[in-house]
């Protein structure tokens, strides 16, 4: 289960991203993040895993709290979150199996991984994940050569060979058209079900998020405005979450998306510096 | 959930198919290198020796003498960059037309054989051989430098503006032809907006590689600051190279950086 | 709405101001090539240019035919040559992909101290020839081919260098993000988000270099640094003008093989 207490984030610019967001995500439940874009959605899901480092405010993870881990134990602590991202964000140049393989990066020592030796579980497990996702005659294939479902559907398989306890998922049909957006929302449900594993979904589109989730929390300037069943988005809670044609909220919005990618680049850049 | 996956994987090859092709590289690759490596002949005693002039060398590049050699260093300094920049002027007003000439949407057909292969002699033909055969013909001095810079850059620039205009953008020539505009007003509207800014960058760069090359052709008598490197190292005055080798090091990167502003600006 | 003006706007393309300057601009750039070219040509000794032509016909036919018995001559010095560019390349390498993960701003250690200490390094060995490098080798090893090898080497360092390190700057940060959430650590970063990306351009660059080594490393004789560039130098002396059409015929032979197998190699990598 995750619980998230008074989370905070301000920008080296001074825009605050989020502000004093709490809320708790109990096993087995999925969460649809719904509001417009730079509402914070992206940073909040971020900062969960820690890419983006929060001001203030605490993440716990069952009972691990993921803000006060140093380097060494906040990777322990990734390796239990499956990350799911918008534009696949595979390694175009590797296999397939590769790229699933990778999610077990976080278990095995360097040389193993450089070699490409997993143990034998891995393999086997690489191999029904692909199944699961209905890839496996894939799976000598570079990812660059697959269709936008099937890279996402790596994606997916990349995140549970984490055996994560937790999934992230930001924009998981953003890049993808309307019938492969559903097949991919259903898979992503069913194998919540099947592993009862707790998810957020960061999604724009508020049709999907209501047929596919457990749970909708409505982000609007960096606060939670809205929190219920699906069925509770109602024309005057859709209107308050969006605002009505308020363009200058939405430029504002795409600003303060720029300022998030600036920073997890800034942040990516920090840990590769360190290397 | 009774379907048993295997345990074992290994990444299939990426690049070569064949299992016995991809040994037999990789075993041609090895009896090559020692057969490579076997030609090196190393004269020890002479390497020793060569150790000590090695050891004044770096003392000399730490300590770099510009006083004593200045009147030489100075005067080669100005050959070069004087060459430089009338060998990259005069070699870009002539690529212009010849890389137009070699671009095929733009070009007739003998018209581009006769530019293509313009440009292939100047690009297959070393700057050191045709500085050669330059001061062999013109006598020694930067007039030949000039000459064989020129030369060179014909065919750097042509080749690379000739492969820029093939892939503008069709649509915008095919705009303009509809019109009903002429030839020379079809490069002048649709061609050379396009290749402009590539063209004012590939000159910058041609600008830099020539003061390089500058420094090289001076070593076969071409004048500029390869003919005072050349002197310095040959009577082993290893403080003046050091300070000549800095000079060029220090133009370098200053050309460096003041032409990616300028490619900035451009832009 | 706007305002309709009442006179009929004139339309120029470009604004007086801005003419004035392109125009001053120009005039600038011609008045220093006049002068550049006055500086370049104190010392021209103007009768041997307008006896260029002569000049050139009296070589030209003595350069022909070329004398193919000389070839016998060639083939060692031509094996040398391949092998001062091959070996110097792979040298180059060896000492550049360190130095290009040290330059790169995403990749390097240390900011302050390492990554300008890794610019300069390429900058220094960039700018400097081969050929120079060469002549200071010989100078220090005597002539040979190592001291070619070296020279071919340390001129590619800075190359390859600037390529690779501007490869890996230019990395998806996406992919770096995803393997980072996974839980990797930094080495594994490296080799998984980072080295499948330059992986391509890194082949894409040695090979490119090798090319251009080939056409180097044919001159380094002239400074006695082995390889054929040495037959060169003595028939030119010698003033064997067929010898000398012959070597550069061979050459140029080596230089169209060498970029038509660049070619093929870096077709097959993209």
């Amino acid at each position: 289960m995750l619980r998230i207490e008074g989370l905070t984030k301000t920008y080296k610019t001074g825009d605050k991203a989020l502000s004093e967001v709490s809320f708790e995500v109990p096993k087995g439940q999925v969460v649809g993040l719904i509001g417009p874009s730079g509402a914070g959605k992206s940073t909040l899901i971020r900062c969960i895993n820690r890419l983006v480092e929060p001001t203030s405010g605490t993440v716990h993870l069952n009972d691990l709290n993921v803000t006060g881990l140093r380097a060494g134990e906040l990777r322990r602590a990734r390796r239990r979150i499956g990350m799911i991202f918008q534009e696949y964000a595979l390694v175009e140049r590797l296999t397939v199996m590769e790229n699933v393989l990778s999610g077990r990066l976080g278990y095995v020592g360097f040389w193993r991984s450089f070699m490409r030796r997993y143990p034998g579980s891995d393999i086997a497990n690489a191999f029904r994940l692909l199944d699961r996702v209905g890839l496996v005659s894939h799976a000598d294939k570079r990812a660059d050569a697959l269709s936008g479902g099937q890279r996402q559907r790596v994606g997916i398989a990349r995140a549970l060979a984490q055996d994560p306890e937790l999934l992230l998922i930001d924009e998981p049909t953003a890049s993808l058209d309307p019938k492969t957006s559903r097949q991919i929302m259903r898979l992503i449900m069913e194998i919540c079900r099947e592993r009862g594993l707790p998810a957020i979904i960061n999604i724009h589109d508020v049709v999907l998020a209501q047929q596919f989730t457990d749970r909708i929390i409505g982000l609007q300037a960096g606060r939670v405005v809205f929190d219920g069943p699906p069925s509770g988005l109602t024309e005057t809670v859709l209107t308050q979450i969006y605002g009505e044609e308020d363009w200058t909220a939405m430029r504002n919005g795409a600003a303060e998306d720029a300022e998030a990618e600036a920073e997890e680049k800034a942040q990516a850049e920090k840990m590769l510096r360190a290397l | 959930m009774s379907t048993a996956y295997p345990t074992t994987w290994r990444k299939p090859p990426q690049m070569i198919q064949s299992r016995g092709l991809r040994v037999a590289l990789a075993v041609g690759a090895l009896i090559y290198l020692v057969l490579a490596i076997g030609t090196i002949e190393v004269n020890w005693t002479r390497v020793v020796a060569g150790m000590e002039r090695g050891q004044r060398f770096v003392a000399g590049f730490l300590q770099p003498d510009f006083t004593t050699r200045w009147r030489d260093i100075s005067n080669g300094l100005m050959e070069s960059l004087t060459m430089t920049f009338t060998s990259t002027v005069v070699g870009v007003l002539i690529s212009v037309p010849i890389g137009v000439g070699a671009a095929r949407n733009v070009a007739p057909v003998w018209v581009y054989y006769i530019c293509r292969s313009i440009i292939a002699t100047s690009r297959a033909l070393q700057e050191i051989i045709v500085a050669i055969f330059f001061v062999a013909l013109f006598g020694f001095g930067a007039f030949a430098g000039f000459l064989t810079l020129t030369f060179a850059t014909i065919g750097f620039i042509g080749k690379l503006l000739a492969e820029d205009i093939e892939d503008i953008d069709e649509a915008q020539a095919e705009a303009i032809r509809a019109t009903g505009a002429s030839w020379l007003q079809l490069i002048n509207y649709a061609i050379q907006p396009q290749v402009m800014p590539r063209l004012i960058g590939l000159s910058l760069y041609r600008l830099d590689i020539n003061f390089r090359e500058s420094a090289v052709i001076g070593i076969v008598g071409a004048g500029g600051i390869g003919a005072a490197l050349n002197t310095s190292l040959s009577r082993y005055e290893y403080s003046s190279a050091g300070a000549i080798l800095l000079i060029i090091i220090a133009i370098v990167m200053a050309s460096e950086y003041s032409s990616g502003y300028l490619r900035k600006w451009v832009k | 709405m706007s305002v309709v003006s009442a006179e009929t706007p004139v339309w120029a393309h470009r604004t007086p101001r801005k003419r004035l300057l392109l125009w001053a601009g120009w005039l600038a750039c011609v008045a220093l090539f006049v002068w550049c070219w006055e500086r370049m040509t104190q010392r021209t000794i103007w009768a041997f240019v307008w006896d260029a032509p002569t000049a050139a016909a009296d070589i030209g036919s003595r350069a022909f035919p070329p004398r193919w018995s000389y070839m016998e001559r060639l083939w060692a010095p031509l094996w040398d040559t391949i092998n001062i560019a091959t070996l110097g390349t792979l040298l180059g390498i060896m000492m550049a992909v360190p130095l290009a993960f040290l330059a790169a701003s995403n990749t390097t250690p240390s900011r302050l101290i390492l990554r300008p200490v890794a610019l300069f390094v390429i900058v220094a060995t960039r700018s400097i020839n081969s050929l120079i490098w060469a002549l200071l080798l010989v100078s220090i090893l005597g002539p040979g081919i190592l001291a070619g090898i070296l020279a071919i080497a340390l001129r590619s360092i800075g190359f390859i260098g600037k390529l690779l390190y501007e490869a890996i700057e230019e990395t998806d940060i996406s992919q770096v993000e995803a393997i980072t959430a996974t839980g990797a650590s930094q080495g594994q970063i490296l080799t998984y988000g980072i080295v499948p990306q330059v992986l391509p351009s890194f082949y894409g660059i040695s090979v490119f270099r090798w090319d251009i080594n080939i056409r180097e490393s044919a001159i380094l004789g002239l400074v006695g640094a082995g390889g054929i560039g040495a037959q060169l130098n003595s028939s030119l002396n010698m003033l064997a003008w067929p010898q000398v059409t012959l070597i550069i015929l061979v050459i140029l032979g080596t230089v169209v093989v060498s970029e038509w197998i660049s070619a093929k190699v870096r077709h097959a990598i993209i």
